[in-house]
């Protein structure tokens, strides 16, 4: 154990607040919130490094000339130049507003507009890549199901209807739930190893 | 209160259990864990990486740390210790891409520990935050991915349906994916566009298979226990509803 100090604040630290949770001690309670709220903080600071991280990984690449370094470029001019109206106006002002509204907004959408092709090519894809009968059956239920929701071609197709909500509520919620509650005993086993000092992801 | 009772006794008996079963690994029989074949992949790919000198890129998604989504974000760290250790003697270090701040820090002291344990030099550029949010994040993954002479991608975090590009990046690039996650219908996308998908509790297993230590295998048996035990109150619980008793 290399550095005592921290993975001992850091176990005394999660302790606190996992009884905070559970015993009904108003001082207890009033310390979890506190510290949760020290980690928001801290959060948002750690935003603000990565941020660093950024510019520094992009202004390297560009440096060298590594790859597509005029994407690392645009990033920086577009990254300083944001920064800029927003410092200077403020982030509700309508220049700041603008940027987000007419940039960022309709580049994500893109992307997600992207991802329905992207989907349905992955799809088709997926059979000729692992042709077993979970493929199928995977396959089969997001053909109904889109058959289902939406009508073809202006043709309904009540069978198809009723079968999308049998699959959405019966096979798909237990099979969510299965995998929820197998999610969560992964969840508290990652957080008890953690609170004995068996995982330090804090680099300890 | 009984609620609250009940998921005190859980929490504590995974406590119990799991220091148990770390401290008398030795001396309890074997337990045969059933074999999931990303974990047999990705041991072939970090000796692949090795061999070849490509890198292995570990994703880490954009879960948030202050909320649920970090117990995932740390089975991926816990994996990226044991990858960067493995992968210590390439030419290539891996490479670990976060979507949020503090876990992209924590992928640097990750990595940074494995350089100084393993003797090697650490580099900033290996550990980095790609995007605030979860497109800008897979947008920033992509260069990644094509830039860098990636041989395998790890994805293990919190990722909703943005996974989708960074998988089709990968296998533009011709590089093998992995990947794992918390969210429901984020396992569907990655089901449909991985090479190998690990579903639910598979995710937080990786540290067992990939040998992070006794704590891992325990953690790991612990969950088979409680499996069962959640098995056997659900059959029983229907069985009875069935039979009008409850």
């Amino acid at each position: 154990m290399k550095a005592p100090l921290s993975v001992a604040v850091a176990i005394a630290i999660g302790l606190v607040v996992l009884l905070g949770y559970f015993m009904p001690f108003e001082r207890l309670t009033s310390l979890r919130i506190v510290l949760l709220d020290w980690a928001v903080i801290l959060a948002a600071v750690a935003l603000l490094v990565g941020i660093g991280n950024l510019i520094y990984v992009h202004w390297r690449k560009s440096v060298r000339a590594q790859g597509e370094s005029v994407h690392s470029v645009a990033l920086l001019v577009s990254l300083f130049l944001t920064l800029g109206v927003v410092g200077w106006f403020s982030p509700t002002h309508p220049y700041s507003l603008w940027i987000f509204n007419n940039i960022q907004v309709p580049i994500e959408s893109s992307l997600l507009a992207i991802l329905a092709v992207l989907l349905a090519y992955a799809l088709v894809r997926l059979l000729r890549r692992r042709m077993d009968r979970f493929s199928l059956v995977f396959v089969a239920t997001v053909v109904i199901v889109l058959i289902g929701t939406a009508p073809l071609l202006g043709f309904d197709f009540p069978i198809l209807g009723d079968l999308r909500s049998w699959l959405a509520e019966i096979p798909a919620v237990g099979g969510a739930r299965g995998i929820l509650l197998g999610i969560a005993l992964g969840i508290i086993a990652t957080g008890v190893r953690i609170l004995i000092g068996a995982d330090r992801p804090y680099g300890g | 209160m009984t609620t609250s009772l009940i998921a005190a006794l859980v929490v504590l008996a995974f406590f119990i259990l799991i220091i148990l079963f770390s401290v008398f690994s030795q001396r309890l029989p074997a337990w045969n864990f059933r074999a999931i074949p990303a974990f047999d992949r990705l041991e072939r790919a970090v000796g692949l990486a090795v061999e070849a000198g490509n890198r292995l890129h570990l994703s880490l998604g954009s879960g948030d740390l202050t909320g649920t989504q970090s117990a995932v974000a740390f089975a991926g760290l816990s994996m990226l210790r044991r990858v960067a250790r493995a992968t210590s003697v390439s030419d290539k270090p891996p490479v670990a891409t976060a979507g949020e701040g503090a876990l992209a820090i924590l992928s640097q002291d990750t990595l940074r520990s494995a350089s100084r344990e393993s003797g090697v030099d650490f580099d900033l550029m290996n550990g980095r935050l790609t995007g605030a949010t979860p497109f800008s994040y897979a947008a920033g993954a992509l260069s990644v991915i094509h830039d860098e002479d990636v041989g395998a991608n790890l994805l293990v975090g919190s990722f909703a349906a943005e996974v989708a590009l960074i998988n089709e990046a990968g296998e533009r690039a011709h590089s093998l994916t992995l990947a794992g996650t918390d969210n429901v219908p984020g396992q569907a996308v990655l089901f449909a566009t991985a090479n190998e998908t690990l579903i639910g509790e598979e995710t937080f297993a990786g540290g067992a298979y990939l040998g992070a230590g006794p704590a891992h295998l325990a953690s790991l048996r612990v969950q088979d226990i409680f499996r069962l035990g959640l098995i056997f109150v659900i059959v029983a619980g229907a069985l009875l509803k069935l039979l009008g008793v409850l």
